[in-house]
């Protein structure tokens, strides 16, 4: 079958404005969005600039905006859209444009940093040569968390990062904390509860629930940072 | 752009963290990615990691060396093998102190499941032996290091490719590249350069690697003068899915998963008695490729059926929820009820750069160390998985190896000078990238690489034999020249995707070329080299090392011994 893919193009460095080109590749039905972008760039056009590596959704380089949804294009097949259509394909919202469909995700990636004290990640104490004791039940408290791959779709996703607040810290971010918050392992959770209960912090999301329908990995990410912000009135709010 | 480290580490997975997390103790530490860092293909291992902690059942750390070196068919260093079951506990232990989520049992200990080829008691019946965090485990490791390397001050830096080693008073003293997003070259100058790239399985058509996987590091030693070892194995996983090539666990039959032909048959009662399923995977591949050859594909076509449906839904989504998502994505196919159409995908490199125990890349391959440079990991070859590696046995590889990488990296950064930066080192990266990017030639990347996929999947795979590698050679060697003429469409600097891909395609070939020129040679059957014009594994002429070297005069040919130590060769049966 052939699919025609309207693809976002903008180099900021010698672009004044972005425009889009329009691309027609034969393809299986089966084939993944990715795939219709990698024909482009090998057979048709060498400029055209995006991430991608592991191709089935473990690696997260290749989050863009397809048909406005943030989302993974080697987890998108083309058979899932309307065959007479032309797939938008755009960079992820919220993100500086490099080139094309690669954006910057340093800021992405310092805000997941941002959530750890300073101090480093502190564990309780255990003996040498024997590891913590979890049981099933408090492991399985953030199984969810460790699938996180950080492709940024939630944070491009989030209405609160597009404008509301750019700042916040992000879904994703919250996520990385609400993992350590709820391990029973760690050691520095009020600490942790302290630097998602400031300006720019947990509570700048309102529940838009974005970030949970975009996830790649099907992460119930809005129920988490809830679950964090439930966890600073009971542990933080009632001390003070 | 010149930046200065005590060591620079050249990759961002497992291996590559773990040597930087240890070195950075006291050394400053530089860690390069072509990639993003946290997209490293360590990230996709699934299964486990092997340890014989004896969580679940009595279990030693010798009965996991013999594994490891009947799993690697007798090519595995037995000295090594030692180092790395003896380590493994301890370091599996130091993972878990790290904050690595390991799946639990009842107890609240770490949960140990099945996998290939390890056994209790020299060989008797399959060992609870792999760690594991679902069916993501190197995910969840790579996380866990990653936070760590961030919080304590490893620098990171993202998307640069690095194009040389640098040499001069005789040692390695950095690496030059350039950055993905400007193409502004880069020069890290330091006194340790470790090297823990990862595989090259883009080589072939059909793998489970990364695109990212193409071999730059193998390349960049073997350009430096440094023999490769033990290219011949290859390591083709066998329950890839059907084309995609994307890998169904080995813990989805540790978890009782079962083979089945095209008549319906477990086939692998006929080819491992004792071990069915749970079989090493050289032995399981080739079980399948003979099924399908023998007309007992499923609908006479080229794949079986991995059946997972009697294993329940709730047991998929608590255990292998990442591959139960990879079949329904990719086929549309619920795997708590319809079987998955699997057949061989290339997995990992057995060989590699020759390293001794604590990562010193070894110039002559045998006992010569190269000043200042290490490899760890996928890339290197300290021959801890001989012919065969066995599933989890790479995870370990990386902690266990990584680690006394570091330390040795932090004991030789302290004890020397820094050499000086060789003169031109910013001009020969930009004339490697001009080079591609002036060239008028005609010749297509996407063409060329698809053709070499295609030769060495068709030819110098599973199955091997004389006429088929020599004509794998000759057509490595047209795919050579053809590169030579390859010209861009892209002239840009500023993320040209187009001109990586020409340079990882220089590297693949070099490697192609190097694993078929093995293969050749070796005129025997030893476990993932399986030649049909020699079917035996024969000890009295190959019980020993390949070394290819690169020189002005064509590619030349050493042989290392093997290091046997506790355990004499036997028939290798399971």
């Amino acid at each position: 079958m052939q699919v025609k893919l309207r693809i976002f193009r903008f180099d900021p460095q010698t672009d004044l404005q972005p425009h889009y080109d329009t691309f027609t590749v034969n393809s299986e039905p089966t084939d993944r969005v990715l795939d219709c972008l990698n024909k482009i760039r090998w057979e048709q056009d060498g400029s055209l600039a995006y991430r991608m590596s592991c191709a089935h959704g473990i690696c997260g380089s290749d989050g863009m905006t397809i048909n406005g949804v943030s989302a993974l294009a080697c987890q998108k097949l083309v058979k899932d859209f309307p065959p007479d259509k032309e797939i938008l394909i755009e960079p992820l919202s919220v993100f500086a444009v490099v080139k094309d469909l690669v954006v910057d995700l340093e800021p992405f990636f310092e805000r997941e940093k941002s959530v750890h004290p300073s101090g480093g990640i502190a564990l309780t104490e255990a003996a040498e040569d024997v590891e913590h004791l979890q049981s099933m039940e408090e492991r399985a408290r953030f199984d969810d968390d460790i699938k996180c791959i950080m492709c940024g779709c939630c944070v491009a996703a989030c209405p609160v990062n597009q404008g509301e607040d750019p700042a916040y810290v992000g879904p994703a971010a919250v996520v990385r904390a609400h993992r350590y918050i709820f391990d029973s392992r760690v050691g520095d959770t009020l600490k942790r509860l302290q630097i998602m209960d400031t300006p720019h912090g947990v509570w700048s999301c309102k529940s838009y629930f974005k970030c949970t329908q975009v996830c790649p990995k099907k992460i119930q990410i809005t129920k988490h940072i809830v679950e964090v912000k439930r966890k600073i009135l009971s542990d933080l709010r009632h001390k003070k | 752009m010149i930046h200065q480290y005590d060591a620079v580490i050249v990759g961002a997975g497992i291996a590559g963290l773990t040597a930087a997390l240890q070195a950075s103790q006291t050394c400053h530490v530089a860690v390069l990615s072509k990639i993003y860092a946290p997209r490293a293909h360590s990230g996709s291992a699934q299964g486990g990691i092997s340890a014989a902690l004896g969580n679940e059942e009595e279990d030693h750390w010798e009965w996991h060396m013999y594994d490891t070196v009947k799993g690697g068919d007798y090519l595995t260093d037995q000295d090594i093998a030692q180092i790395l079951a003896r380590e493994a506990p301890q370091r599996l232990i130091e993972l878990e102190h790290l904050g690595v989520p390991f799946s639990r049992n009842t107890q609240g200990k770490i949960e140990q499941r099945r996998f290939g080829g390890h056994t209790r008691n020299f060989g008797e019946a399959p060992v609870r032996r792999a760690c594991y965090a679902s069916d993501r485990t190197g995910r969840v490791i790579m996380d866990a290091l990653y936070d760590h390397c961030m919080v304590r001050g490893v620098e990171i830096f993202d998307e640069v490719f690095i194009t040389s080693l640098l040499r001069s008073e005789g040692k390695v003293c950095g690496v030059a590249g350039y950055k993905l997003a400007t193409g502004e070259p880069m020069i890290f100058h330091a006194k340790a350069v470790l090297l823990a790239t990862g595989g090259c399985g883009r080589i072939f058509k059909t793998t489970s690697m990364a695109f990212a996987a193409t071999g730059d590091g193998f390349a960049l030693a073997y350009d430096a003068g440094v023999p490769l070892e033990d290219m011949e194995f290859v390591q083709f996983h066998p329950t890839g899915i059907h084309k995609l090539g994307i890998l169904v666990s080995e813990a989805a039959r540790a978890e009782g998963g079962i083979l089945r032909n095209g008549k319906g048959e477990a086939f692998m009662e006929r080819y491992a008695p004792t071990l069915k399923d749970l079989a090493p995977r050289d032995i399981i591949s080739r079980a399948i490729l003979t099924e399908i050859a023998e007309d007992r594909g499923i609908n006479g076509k080229d794949f079986v059926y991995l059946d997972l449906s009697h294993l329940g839904k709730a047991q998929l989504e608590q255990k292998l929820s990442e591959v139960t998502s990879f079949v329904q994505t990719y086929l549309g196919i619920d795997a708590s009820q319809s079987p998955i159409p699997v057949a061989p995908t290339c997995h990992y490199m057995m060989g590699g750069i020759p390293t001794d125990a604590v990562g010193h890349v070894l110039a002559d391959g045998k006992n010569q160390v190269l000043g200042g440079l290490y490899a760890a990991g996928e890339c290197a070859c300290v021959s801890v998985h001989g012919a065969n590696r066995l599933g989890t046995n790479s995870l370990i590889d990386l902690v266990v190896f990584g680690k006394r990488a570091g330390t040795d990296i932090a004991r030789y950064v302290a004890q020397n000078n820094l050499p000086s930066l060789p003169s031109g080192a910013e001009s020969a990266v930009k004339e490697k990238a001009q080079g591609l990017l002036e060239s008028q030639g005609n010749e297509r990347i996407s063409q060329i690489r698809a053709e070499m996929q295609k030769t060495m999947t068709q030819q110098c795979s599973v199955f091997r034999d004389r006429p088929n590698l020599e004509e794998a050679l000759c057509k490595i060697g047209e795919l050579k020249a053809r590169y030579a003429q390859v010209g861009l469409s892209f002239k840009g600097k500023r993320c040209n995707y187009e001109l990586e891909d020409a340079l990882e395609l220089g590297n693949m070939l070099k490697l192609a070329e190097a694993i078929a020129y093995s293969a050749l040679l070796r005129q025997e059957s030893r476990g993932a080299h399986f030649r049909n014009d020699y079917p035996q594994r024969n000890d009295h002429d190959w019980l020993k090392h390949t070394l290819l070297a690169q020189t002005p005069n064509g590619i030349q040919v050493d042989y290392k011994p093997v290091t046997v130590t506790r355990f004499k060769p036997r028939a290798r049966t399971y």
